[in-house]
């Protein structure tokens, strides 16, 4: 097998340095790449006065790889209570990290956040940003709390999706470059 | 090549009419050193004293024999006069070898294999040119699906991968003009980076027995052979121009040819194809135009005893991908299932938008031949390959324009070759060769890459013989040995380097922690054998009958060694395995062929018995920021391929002929005792072709295209949740199209424009009646309907 193998590069130097002499850059210099356009971490901050902040949180360090991310929200909402959202998405594998969110916001025409309670939850949301069009955006939004419940909120960013659309997934289409499933308590 | 100047060489005699005297006698008189056809061959013997020359190809049709012992003598200004008999029971095909009488040298017995033959224990199945004319602007996969048993992996119409026998990517070598193409087969939707035009014969072998060329083909090889250059002081050319509606554009090939009777020749060739966005019956395919700019140019000397060759060939293909297929997970992937139409359809247009391909091949090849005293035919080869691959993805951020996947591989390859004699009736083909392969993935792309760095370097040797036994045996056996070592530079995220336990097992592959990251250094060994034995027997009137054993090994590519990550054109996670082994197969052929008469057939039955085969599946749903993606992992089973195919002509009567074919295959995981995913399904064409050459040789067909619904597949349906209606939904992506029928019409005529040129029209419409179809070996099934109807108008002017 040694053998067989220095036959094989001596073959290979021969070809490489006799046939041709344009492979010189034969160093053991590889760069790694760092994803740039992928999303690791959402964050969504809520504030209603009086009441404790809510912090919900999806972290996936390493991106499209086998672990999945990690899902935290700090506390329940406060029933009655009106919340001032805002979105913010970054891309950790990089650093510093990335603020991706000010890149969506520039593309805002590209982009729309899409927020689904499932059935029991009393959560409604309602965008507090648009895009130049004034078609919604979503990184700015109002969330209102009813009455006690509990169930699953799930905050979807849609890239290119159909713009002005009629508000599901649906319809606006796209491709989904985040989706969380955030469990989610009103009390 | 020239069906004009075959027509005015062929001297038709009729002969008096007398009782059983309906025989033809076909057949072609060939130099027995190299198989090359022997124009202008004089035979006589007949009671009428009728003379009969052979063409340009060295063929030649004796008609009205009568029943009996037939004994003719054939005659060539440059060989031995000889004389032959043969019994005439019935119509009859023989080729006649010829020995040269050498003036200058003494009797040196110098044979070889016939330029045609790839081997002789399997049925080579040959498209000839005016079949490849006819998919001018067309892909070799369009060309190759014309034979038995072979199908395609498509990915739109566009990309089109050759199947042959149920196998496809890495396991079809495809050798291009001598030349083993190395253009990173490795991917589902990676074509072959081919101009059909620069071919004047394909032959498909359905097995790996071609050992002078691999030893890894388990699914078979695919010889395209360029054009022969006739070697008198000539010059002639050809211009193929070709219109389609659907796509709205064409194609235009010319090409040159000049020889000389000295020996040198020379060809230059060009093609230019452009299409726009093609259409389903009820919809545009949005950006899925297709732009492709092909030369080739070659030249040399041919000699008796030497002969020296020098080609370039340049291929550059822009390919859009359905923009309906860009999907962002199993979510998206829900919504376009359950949607009948596309989700994107825009106007038609000429643009090809992301997602794309840009794919650049240059092919550079020397060949040198000498025949030497007592020894034989040596040859030496010495290829470059450069294919550079450019993928442009929907991105965020006006990345669009920059390549998601750029990747460089530049292939060396060194063949030497000994084509020698060791008596009458033995022959011996026995080579080495070398190969290095560089492939360099650009870091700027921004996106982790999907193939690694890594040199790979190949060396093999080989040793072939065929024996004649008798008149009516030949028996070949071959054996070849291949080495390979690949030194890879390959980055692994260190959460997937840790969940496959690879930490534990190589940690002494890494040579670099980059924190989320580290960069490791594979370095495996391949070694690999590969038999072939097989023999051919040719009995009563006109059947053969051959039948093959091969045993070959393919060492595992470096994406089902080291792919790892998101795979974006196919929206899920693909992970390869380092520990990877080689595939084997054990596959047996036969073949029983009728060659002449009215009524003509070959069947083929196969097995292909393959341990340690590498597929990709589904294997769970794995959950990134990003949303759900399924997970396809490459996987080792033992897999287990049995079908037949059928061909048969039949002539119905002097003007209608039939012609048909039938496929069928099963697959099997042994190990799990489940179907194979994406098996070809089993399909039938039958064709009524009516000529009528009093009237510019018109020929009109009519053609019935079945393919039935595969019935055999894996369950691999995975559950997805959908927020809005917070429930679980299956996405169905493992059901196959239903089955299809489709009709085509095509005809064609030659006109004759002075006594150089001809001028042949075709037209063709393919899918008549404009049927909506889904094929399941296309993996934009899932999207869109495939093609409606499609009028081509084909123009081939020769000169």
């Amino acid at each position: 097998m040694k053998t067989l193998k220095t036959l094989s590069l001596i073959f290979a130097s021969i070809l490489v340095v006799g046939l041709t002499s344009c492979s010189n850059d034969d160093d053991n210099t590889v760069e790694p790449v760092n994803e740039e356009e992928v999303i690791t971490t959402l964050i969504v901050t809520m504030t209603s006065a009086g009441n404790p902040d809510i912090t919900l949180t999806s972290d996936d360090p390493d991106g499209d790889g086998p672990n999945p991310p990690v899902i935290t929200v700090s506390g329940p909402f406060v029933a009655g209570a009106t919340y001032q959202g805002s979105v913010r998405v970054e891309n950790r594998t990089e650093d510093p990290a990335e603020n991706v969110t000010e890149e969506v916001e520039e593309e805002d025409d590209e982009h729309q956040f899409f927020f689904n309670a499932t059935a029991g939850l009393q959560l409604t949301t309602t965008y507090g940003n648009f895009d130049g069009d004034g078609n919604p955006l979503g990184t700015q939004i109002e969330t209102a709390a009813g009455t006690a419940s509990a169930g699953s909120w799930t905050v979807t960013l849609r890239h290119v999706p159909k713009k002005p659309n009629d508000g599901t997934l649906a319809d606006a289409g796209g491709e989904t470059d985040i989706q969380v499933i955030f469990p989610v308590t009103i009390q | 090549m020239k069906p004009l100047i075959i027509g005015m060489l062929c001297l038709y005699t009729t002969a008096g009419l007398s009782q059983n005297c309906k025989f033809t006698l076909t057949g072609s008189v060939v130099d027995s050193h190299d198989g090359d056809p022997l124009e202008g061959a004089v035979i006589t013997g007949f009671s009428e004293g009728q003379v009969f020359y052979t063409d340009l190809d060295g063929r030649f049709s004796i008609p009205n024999l009568c029943e009996g012992t037939l004994g003719l003598q054939i005659a060539h200004p440059e060989c031995k006069t000889q004389v032959f008999t043969l019994e005439i029971t019935g119509d009859r095909s023989r080729t006649f070898r010829l020995e040269h009488h050498l003036e200058s040298l003494n009797e040196v017995i110098i044979t070889g294999k016939s330029y045609q033959t790839q081997s002789e224990s399997i049925l080579n199945n040959e498209i000839q040119r005016d079949q490849i004319e006819r998919y001018t602007s067309g892909s070799l996969g369009d060309v190759l699906k014309t034979v038995s048993g072979v199908s395609s992996l498509n990915t739109g119409n566009t990309i089109v991968k050759p199947v042959i026998n149920g196998l496809h990517s890495s396991r079809i070598t495809i050798v291009n003009n001598g030349v083993v193409m190395q253009d990173q087969e490795w991917g589902a939707e990676h074509a072959p980076s081919i101009d059909v035009n620069t071919a004047g014969n394909i032959t498909v072998l359905k097995g790996a027995s071609a050992l002078q060329y691999t030893g890894s083909a388990i699914g078979g090889v695919v010889v395209a052979q360029p054009q022969r250059v006739v070697l008198k002081d000539s010059i002639y050319g050809q211009t193929l121009l070709s219109g389609a509606t659907n796509g709205r554009g064409g194609s235009i090939s010319s090409s040159l040819v000049l020889g000389t009777e000295k020996g040198w020749f020379a060809e230059i060739q060009g093609t230019l194809k452009r299409f726009g966005d093609f259409e389903a019956p009820d919809y545009v395919l949005s950006n899925t135009g297709v732009y492709e700019r092909d030369i080739m140019v070659r030249g040399g000397i041919n000699k008796l005893h030497y002969g020296v060759e020098a080609s370039y060939s340049y291929f550059r293909t822009e390919i859009g991908i359905l923009r309906a297929s860009h999907l962002g997970g199993a979510a998206d992937q829900v919504r376009a299932i359950e949607s009948d139409r596309p989700l994107i359809i825009e106007p038609f247009t000429y643009e090809i938008d992301v997602p794309r391909q840009d794919v650049t091949h240059h092919t550079g090849r020397i060949s040198y031949f000498q025949r030497l005293k007592d020894i034989g035919k040596l040859t030496v080869q010495y290829d470059l390959q450069i294919n550079e691959r450019f993928e442009f993805d929907v991105r965020r951020g006006g990345r669009s324009d920059r390549p998601a996947v750029d990747l460089l591989l530049t292939t060396h390859h060194l063949h030497a070759g000994l084509e020698t004699r060791l008596d009458d009736l033995t022959s011996l083909n026995v080579g080495l060769e070398g190969r290095y392969q560089t492939n360099e993935a650009d870091p700027s792309t921004g996106v982790r890459r999907l193939i690694p760095d890594y040199d790979q370097y190949d060396f093999a040797l080989f040793a072939i013989a065929d024996r004649r036994l008798s008149d009516q045996w030949v028996v070949e056996a071959g054996i070849r040995y291949d080495y390979r070592y690949m030194d890879v530079l390959k980055f692994y995220r260190k959460s997937f380097w840790e969940q496959r336990g690879y930490d534990e097992e190589f940690p002494e592959l890494v040579i670099e922690d980059f924190g989320n990251q580290v960069l490791t250094n594979p370095q495996p060994e391949f070694s690999n054998f590969s038999a072939t034995a097989g023999a051919n027997y040719s009995f009563g009137d006109s059947y053969v009958l051959f039948a093959n054993y091969s045993l070959a090994m393919r060492a595992p590519n470096a994406s089902e060694l080291y792919s790892e990550g998101l795979h974006h054109s196919a929206s899920r996670i693909e992970l390869g395995d380092l520990r990877f082994d080689s595939e084997i197969a054990n596959r047996i052929n036969i073949t029983l062929q009728k060659q002449s008469g009215r009524f003509r057939f070959s069947v083929n039955p196969f097995l292909n018995l393959i341990d340690d085969y590498i597929l990709i599946e589904p294997t769970e749903v794995q959950q990134t920021i990003r949303g759900n993606f399924q997970v396809w992992e490459y996987r080792q089973t033992n897999a287990f391929l049995v079908g037949f195919d059928l061909d048969a002509q039949f002539d119905i009567s002097e003007a209608f002929a039939y012609s048909g074919q039938f496929s069928f295959i099963k697959g099997y995981d042994r190990t799990l005792d489940l179907p194979l995913i994406n098996m070809p399904p089993v399909n039938t064409l039958n064709e009524l072709i009516w000529t009528h050459p009093q009237f510019h040789d018109l020929r009109i067909s009519l053609q019935s295209q079945y393919v039935f619904e595969q019935n055999e597949f894996p369950d691999n349906n995975f559950d997805v949740f959908i927020p809005e209606t917070g429930e679980n939904v299956e996405v169905d992506v493992s059901t196959p199209p239903p089955a299809y029928h489709l009709m085509h019409l095509s005809g064609d005529a030659t006109f004759r424009l002075n006594d150089q040129s001809n001028l042949n029209v075709g037209l063709t419409i393919n899918n008549l009646f404009d049927t909506s179809y889904r094929d399941y070996l296309n993996r934009l099934r899932y999207y869109a309907d495939d093609l409606g109807r499609n009028i081509i108008l084909n123009l081939k002017l020769n000169y």
